[in-house]
C-alpha cells in the first residue's frame, strides 16, 4: 500500500515537472526584435484619463485611424495596472498607458527603450491627502500613520508635499496599502491619513471626518498619464505611432465638442469606468486633458517637464527603485524634445517624442 | 515482461529522478535569462544568477540604509509570527470546538450548519467588515488567517470526532465515564494526530491569507516586500522570496510530519 501511494505521487509529481516546464518554455520567451509588423496589440487599464482609448476602440475612431494606415490595433484593458506595464515591459504588449513615474522606474529601468508618444493629461487635484478631522493641516500629518499605495505617484505626491512643509518621511510611518482597500482603511478608527486617487479619493473624501490638505493641483504638471509605445517597434513602425495619435486627438475633438454628441461620449467613458456622468465629469475637473494636439504640444515641449523628470528620477533613485545596481539617478538617461536630456545619454531609455503631436497640430496625419 | 506499473527504481535512482524535473526548470531559467539578458542586458523579468545572488545579499546581509533592519530577517520574523499566531489559534479553537460538535448533539444541532456556512465565505470577500471590527493592524492579519483556516479544522475535526467507533464511547460508559472523562481519555487522545493532519492539509491556505493580508495594508512582511516590488518589476527580488516561502511552508509541513511520527507513533498513517 505505502509504494503504491509513493508511486502515485511520484507521477503526479512528474507530470508537474513537466507542465512547469512546458510552460516555461512556451511562455517566456525571448521578445522578438522590432521589425515592420502590420498588427499590434495595445494595452490600458481604467483611469479617468485613458477611459478616451476604449471610446476611441468601441466607436470605431481608432479603427478607422488604423485602417488608413493600413495597420490593425488590438486594445486590450488589463485588469491590474502594475501587471499591465510588467507584460508591456516583458514584451507582450507594443504599447501601454502609464504614468511618466511608472515609466520610468518599470520599462525605462528595466532596459525598455520607451517613448512617450502621447502625454494625455497631467492630475490636477486628482490625487490627494486627507487627514481625518475637520479643519486640520497638512502639518498635522507629523508623527501619523499614512495609509498609501508605496512607491505610487501617491508616495511621490506625499513627499513633494512634505518637502513644501519643511518635512521628512521619518517624520512619519508610512503603511503600504493596496488602492483597492484605502477607502475601507480610511473608514476605520485606526487609520488617520491617506494619500489617494480619484475615484477613491472622492469615496474618501464624502467621509463625514475627511479633510483635505495638500493635492496635485499644488505641483501642477508632475504626475502625468501617458500612451507610452516600444521605441524600437515605433522606430520601425511609424504607422502605429501616425494612427494612434490621429485617433487620441479625434477622440479629444468628439468629447469636448460641447455638444449632445460629446455628452454621449462622456456617458459611454463614465458607464465604462464604473461610474455615472456627473461622477465622471467631477474626476475630469480635476484633470487636466490637453484638448488640442496643440495643447499638449506647448507642454511637452516646455521646460517644466524637464524639471519634473529630474523630481520623479531623484525621487525613484532615494528610493531604490531605479534597480539594483544603480549608482546614481543618472543610471536611466531620459530624453526631452529639442535634443536636452538628463542623464546618461549611452544609456537613453525613456523619451518624450512630440513629432506625431506636431504632425496632428499641423494636420498633416 | 514485467509490466510497467510494477518496475521499480532503485533507492538511488529515485533520488535522481525526483532531482530531475528540478534540474530541467532551472536549465530552462538559466537559457531564457541568458537569452533575454543578451538581448536586453537591463532586462529585469528573468534576472541572472548573480544579480539575484547580489540582491540576496543586499537583503539579508546588508543593513537597509533608510530603515537600518535587515530586509529579509526582519520580513520573515513578522510573517512568520502572523503565520504562527493564527495557527495556534485556529489548532486551538479548532480542537476545541470541533470536538466539542462531534461529542455533543445539542451543539452540534445548534453551531454545525452555522459553522458549516461561515467556512464558505470567502474571507477576501469581507475584507472591509474585518477592517471596521478589528482594525488594519497585526490583529487584522491574524483574524484573516483564521477567519480562513479555523472553520475548516472545525469541521474536520467534528468530522473525525463523529466517526470514532460507537463501540468506543458505548465501552467507556458501561465503565462509568461521565461526558467529561470521554472527553478527555477517549476522544481528545485521538483527535491530537488528526489535528495535526488538519493542520498540514491547512497549510497552504494560511499561507495564501498570509500572503493576501499582507497586501492590504502593512509595513514589513515576505508579502509585503513582494507586492512592494512588484510595483517595479524587481524579479531578483520576488524569485528568491518565493523560493525562501517555499522553504518555509515544506519545513512547517516537514516538522508536523515529524511530531506526528514521533508522538503519535500508534497513530501511523496507513
Amino acid at each position: 500500500m505505502t509504494m503504491r501511494r509513493w508511486n502515485f505521487s511520484r507521477r503526479t509529481g512528474w507530470r508537474a515537472g513537466l507542465a512547469i516546464l512546458v510552460l516555461t518554455l512556451g511562455g517566456v520567451g525571448p521578445a522578438l526584435a522590432a521589425a515592420e509588423k502590420t498588427s499590434f496589440n495595445v494595452a490600458w487599464t481604467i483611469y479617468v484619463g485613458w477611459m478616451p482609448w476604449d471610446y476611441a476602440d468601441q466607436s470605431g475612431i481608432l479603427k478607422k485611424w488604423a485602417t488608413k494606415y493600413g495597420i490593425k490595433i488590438k486594445l486590450t484593458q488589463v485588469n491590474d495596472y502594475i501587471e499591465s506595464m510588467n507584460q508591456y515591459t516583458a514584451g507582450m504588449f507594443d504599447a501601454c498607458v502609464m504614468t511618466n513615474m511608472d515609466m520610468l522606474t518599470i520599462p525605462a529601468a528595466g532596459g525598455v527603450d520607451s517613448t512617450a508618444l502621447i502625454v494625455g493629461d497631467f492630475s490636477n487635484g486628482n490625487d490627494g491627502v486627507v487627514l481625518k478631522g475637520k479643519g486640520k493641516k497638512l502639518e498635522d500629518i507629523k508623527g501619523q500613520k499614512v495609509n498609501l499605495v508605496e512607491l505610487s505617484v501617491s508616495h511621490y505626491l506625499l513627499v513633494r508635499a512634505l518637502a513644501g512643509a519643511n518635512m521628512r518621511e521619518r517624520d512619519l510611518k508610512i503603511v503600504n496599502t493596496s488602492d483597492a482597500d484605502v477607502v475601507a482603511a480610511f473608514a476605520t478608527p485606526s487609520s488617520t491619513a491617506v494619500v489617494t486617487w480619484k475615484p477613491q479619493l472622492s469615496a474618501v473624501l464624502a467621509m463625514p471626518d475627511a479633510q483635505l490638505v495638500f493635492d496635485s493641483s499644488k505641483i501642477p504638471g508632475e504626475i502625468m498619464d501617458l500612451m507610452v509605445v516600444n521605441t524600437a517597434t515605433l522606430n520601425a513602425n511609424p504607422k502605429l505611432g501616425k494612427a494612434l495619435v490621429g485617433a487620441w486627438y479625434e477622440t479629444m475633438s468628439v468629447m469636448f465638442k460641447n455638444d449632445a454628441a460629446a455628452k454621449a461620449a462622456q456617458a459611454a467613458m463614465a458607464k465604462a469606468s464604473g461610474t455615472d456622468l456627473a461622477g465622471y465629469t467631477s474626476q475630469l475637473a480635476t484633470t487636466r486633458l490637453f484638448a488640442t494636439p496643440a495643447d499638449a504640444y506647448r507642454f511637452v515641449t516646455s521646460e517644466s517637464v524637464v524639471k519634473t523628470m529630474d523630481l520623479v528620477r531623484q525621487f525613484s533613485f532615494d528610493h531604490g527603485i531605479l534597480g539594483q545596481g544603480a549608482s546614481s539617478a543618472d543610471v536611466v538617461g531620459i530624453q526631452f524634445p529639442g535634443g536636452k536630456t538628463l542623464g546618461d545619454t549611452h544609456n537613453i531609455k525613456m523619451r518624450f517624442d512630440p513629432t506625431f503631436t506636431k504632425m496632428a497640430m499641423d494636420g498633416t496625419l | 515482461m514485467r509490466r510497467l506499473i510494477n518496475r521499480r527504481p532503485g533507492r538511488g535512482m529515485a533520488a535522481s529522478l525526483s532531482m530531475l524535473p528540478f534540474i530541467l526548470v532551472v536549465c530552462a531559467y538559466l537559457y531564457y535569462s541568458h537569452a533575454r539578458l543578451l538581448e536586453n542586458p537591463g532586462d529585469k523579468l528573468l534576472p541572472a544568477p548573480t544579480t539575484i545572488a547580489a540582491t540576496v545579499h543586499r537583503f539579508a546581509f546588508e543593513e537597509d540604509e533608510r530603515s537600518g533592519a535587515y530586509l529579509f530577517w526582519t520580513d520573515t520574523r513578522a510573517s512568520l509570527q502572523r503565520l504562527l499566531v493564527a495557527l495556534s489559534i485556529s489548532a486551538l479553537g479548532g480542537l476545541c470546538l470541533g470536538l466539542a460538535i462531534g461529542v455533543l448533539p445539542y451543539l452540534r444541532a445548534a453551531v454545525a450548519p452555522f459553522v458549516a456556512a461561515v467556512s464558505l465565505i470567502p474571507p477576501l470577500a469581507i475584507l472591509p467588515i474585518l477592517f471596521i471590527v478589528v482594525g488594519l493592524g497585526e490583529v487584522a492579519k491574524v483574524t484573516l488567517i483564521v477567519v480562513g483556516v479555523a472553520p475548516i479544522i472545525v469541521r474536520d475535526l467534528a468530522m473525525r470526532t463523529a466517526e470514532l467507533p460507537s463501540e468506543q464511547i458505548i465501552k467507556a460508559q458501561t465503565l462509568g465515564a461521565s461526558t467529561w472523562q470521554l472527553v478527555i481519555r477517549v476522544v481528545l487522545p485521538q483527535m491530537w494526530p488528526r489535528l495535526i493532519d488538519a493542520l498540514r492539509l491547512s497549510l497552504g491556505s494560511a499561507w495564501l491569507f498570509l500572503i493576501a493580508a499582507e497586501a492590504i495594508a502593512s509595513t514589513e512582511g515576505l508579502g509585503y516586500r513582494i507586492f512592494l516590488v512588484r510595483r517595479y518589476l524587481a524579479m531578483d527580488v520576488i524569485l528568491p522570496y518565493v523560493a525562501w516561502i517555499t522553504v518555509l511552508a515544506f519545513t512547517m509541513d516537514w516538522l508536523l510530519r515529524m511530531l506526528r511520527a514521533k508522538a503519535f507513533a500508534w497513530a501511523a498513517p496507513q
